[in-house]
């Protein structure tokens, strides 16, 4: 332990920890702007500058305490040096803040607030840029962008792929892919996790919320609306409740208040997932075909193969997401139902991912005319807008439950949002499938949690199998990098590109952090175990979907609605 | 095996010797640059993104993406050379070359940019023209270097 002062307060704090950690600790702010939890430190915005008793400016970020250290915080040498950098970022800035998608929710906004700048003394060196939208799934915005590199190193280190990077020095800075292409002639995933650590919008989702709006206030259009698992557990802390805070019927109430004719659930179409798939698992593994067979729910783990392992996409399950059964469904099974001309129905996803809109944009995603089966996907962050736009009081909203055929669902489906989810939906079916006789134990504990590989075994018609599970990209690399080599051990590997899975998405609200991934994953696995079906194979509704419409799991209709193929990329 | 091959097979295959591929690869050209196509060679063989690469390339002022002419004039604009009068020093750079910053003269022999500190302000103002650096210039000395490298081309 040592002991300094912080602002006159003595402090004991644990050797090797930072100024910004030690004074956070004693509930004294510094503010940061390139710091992100989770990300290396750079110290390259030098925001967080404190004075220490040497008479240095040091970055508390990145400075460990000392014994003897009297650190200010506040001093005014101090907040002057913060006015000037912060002025020398807004000089190079398109500070147009009432035109700007991150108004209110903007770090810099928010520091500029704070340090009282009420004007630039530098003036402004701002040249429109050009604005990279050439793609369905994100925006960059080179105009907002401050230079941070949280982006580059989350799409580097995390992701492990590294599309954007700095480019040039000092003042002709810029973070950019390669000779400033587009996004989409890059080796880009779209997962977003840039969208979600940046502190301006630089990086944003490419917002589709008034698309969304006129067709609710077309009267010809049947508008319906699908939500994926991990949004139930993260919307409420986009609407400014704690992190993990279940909001399942709030949501669905508020999205019956913003107009749409039936609200179902995505959660329905993950059971079919687990049926679909795990009937694809037993029969591979039976004819020792194209094994390791690999989970394809992630529209970012999907790009990533077509892009980088090419070779190994027939090792893919040919299963479409969850999104997408559900948009094929929709437009045939349920518009048959209900005796709505496809063409007036229109499907809305509500989704924790920016690469479920690319998914969506897919041409193979379109089983009637050419239409998309999935005309709108919006991410958490988009629908939080809407309620926002609409002036509902979310928290004050009665609890509604979801629509039927679409709403019965399972706790299986519920996990699908995090890591690991739909390993332990699956093992749940396909070993009482196989082997005929309940599970003791529901909870598959090993493959859940934030490690970056997980592993399990089960045995299945007496023979013991070994699966795996990765998230984030990197980590994915090395389980692809086995199975390239011949040398994956594993019958069956469950990949999602962001960390935590889902619920960790390149569309959820802003600021999340592992620590709040861990709260989102406790909240899931608390629905699941809440539920009245937990095990995919037991819900009802798809028993009934299989009688009336689909036949048999991998029959004729699952084939042509249900199924896909993939494509190799660049 | 192609120039680049070559100089790829002198290190051992660590990222870390990345700059150290760009400076060998530029110095073997004839142009003083570095292309899109190399880029993407030099990504595929370290294992990293072209971004990558890029992003090293283009920090560097040694290093260039875009096409130079045969002589690269490198006027030092650092604080010691500013002092002693690296502005009259650019503009008779720029007078005797007849272009500006960043721009390559019509007959392909001179590209002017500026610099960074070179590491000679001992000797400041500072010009560095290919690999040879001058040192204590005024604008008439500088005039005629150009024309030595002018006449000798």
């Amino acid at each position: 332990m040592v002991e300094l002062k912080i602002n006159n307060q003595t402090v004991q704090a644990e050797e090797g920890k930072t100024i910004l950690e030690v004074a956070r600790e004693n509930n004294i702010d510094i503010p940061t702007l390139c710091h992100y939890p989770d990300l290396h430190i750079h110290s390259e915005c030098r925001v967080c500058v404190v004075e220490d008793n040497w008479g240095n400016l040091v970055t508390a970020c990145s400075t460990t305490v000392r014994d003897g250290m009297e650190v200010k915080t506040n001093a005014p040498r101090v907040l002057e040096s913060r006015r000037v950098v912060t002025e020398l970022m807004l000089a190079n800035h398109d500070t147009n803040c009432t035109m700007c998608e991150k108004n209110l929710q903007c770090e810099l906004q928010r520091l500029a607030s704070n340090l009282g700048i009420q004007e630039n003394r530098f003036g402004s060196v701002w040249e429109k840029k050009e604005i990279d939208d050439h793609n369905p799934s994100v925006v960059r915005n080179p105009n907002r962008c401050v230079k941070c590199g949280r982006c580059i190193e989350v799409c580097k280190e995390v992701q492990g792929i590294n599309v954007i990077d700095y480019m040039n020095r000092s003042h002709e800075t810029s973070v950019e892919p390669t000779y400033g292409r587009y996004l989409s002639f890059e080796d880009c995933t779209f997962c977003g996790q840039c969208s979600s650590v940046c502190p301006v919008a630089a990086i944003t989702e490419k917002d589709e919320t008034d698309k969304v709006w006129e067709v609710l206030h077309d009267e010809k259009k049947h508008v319906i609306v699908q939500v994926a698992p991990a949004v139930r557990v993260s919307l409420g802390e986009e609407m400014g409740q704690e992190p993990g805070s279940i909001v399942t019927e709030q949501m669905v109430a508020a999205l019956k208040k913003l107009g749409f004719d039936r609200v179902f659930d995505t959660d329905f179409t993950a059971d079919l997932t687990i049926i679909e798939e795990g009937h694809e698992l037993i029969e591979r593994v039976k004819e020792g075909n194209a094994l390791p067979m690999m989970t394809s729910c992630c529209p970012g783990w999907i790009s990533y193969v077509e892009q980088n392992y090419p070779d190994l996409i027939d090792n893919l399950s040919t299963c479409k997401s969850p999104q997408q059964m559900f948009g094929a469904l929709a437009k045939t099974y349920y518009a048959e139902k209900e005796g709505i001309n496809p063409e007036d129905l229109f499907v809305v996803s509500m989704m924790p991912c920016t690469a479920k809109k690319f998914e969506a944009a897919r041409e193979e995603m379109s089983v009637i005319g050419d239409d998309p089966d999935v005309d709108v996907v919006l991410t958490t962050r988009e629908l939080g807008r809407m309620i926002r736009q609409m002036g509902i009081e979310f928290d004050r909203l009665d609890k509604t439950p979801f629509d039927n055929p679409f709403g019965i669902t399972t706790g299986a489906a519920a996990i699908f949002g995090a890591t690991g989810g739909v390993m332990e939906a699956a093992l749940r079916t396909v070993s009482e499938v196989v082997n005929e006789k309940p599970l003791e134990k529901l909870d598959f504990e090993t493959v859940r949690g934030m490690n970056g590989i997980k592993e399990a075994e089960i045995e299945l018609g007496g023979n013991k199998v070994k699966v795996a599970v990765a998230h984030t990209l990197s980590q994915a690399r090395k389980v692809a990098e086995d199975v390239r080599k011949g040398k994956s051990e594993y019958a069956f590997i469950e990949v999602m590109a962001c960390p935590g899975g889902c619920i960790g998405g390149g569309g959820q609200p802003y600021g999340t952090t592992n620590a709040t991934r861990e709260e989102r994953i406790r909240s899931t696995y608390q629905v699941d175990s809440e539920m009245e079906f937990r095990k995919s194979h037991e819900n009802p509704a798809i028993d009934q979907l299989y009688k009336e419409y689909l036949e048999k799991p991998l029959g004729h209709r699952s084939h042509k609605l249900l199924h896909t193929h993939y494509i190799k990329r660049n | 095996m192609s120039v680049l091959q070559n100089i790829l097979k002198q290190n051992p295959k660590s990222e870390d010797y990345l700059i150290e591929t760009l400076l060998s690869l530029q110095d073997a050209k004839d142009e003083p640059c570095i292309s899109e196509e190399e880029i993407a060679d030099i990504a595929e063989y370290y294992g990293i993104s072209p971004t990558r690469v890029s992003s090293v390339a283009s920090f560097y002022t040694l290093l260039s993406l875009r096409p130079r002419g045969k002589h690269v004039v490198q006027v030092c604009r650092d604080v010691p050379c500013y002092l002693n009068g690296s502005e009259n020093i650019l503009e008779a750079v720029k007078e005797a070359l007849g272009c500006d910053i960043g721009e390559t003269t019509a007959d392909g022999l001179f590209t002017l940019e500026e610099t960074s500190c070179l590491g000679n302000c001992d000797g400041s103002p500072s010009v560095r023209i290919g690999k040879k650096t001058y040192e204590n210039l005024d604008s008439q000395k500088v005039k005629e270097i150009i024309s030595g490298y002018r006449e000798a081309k």
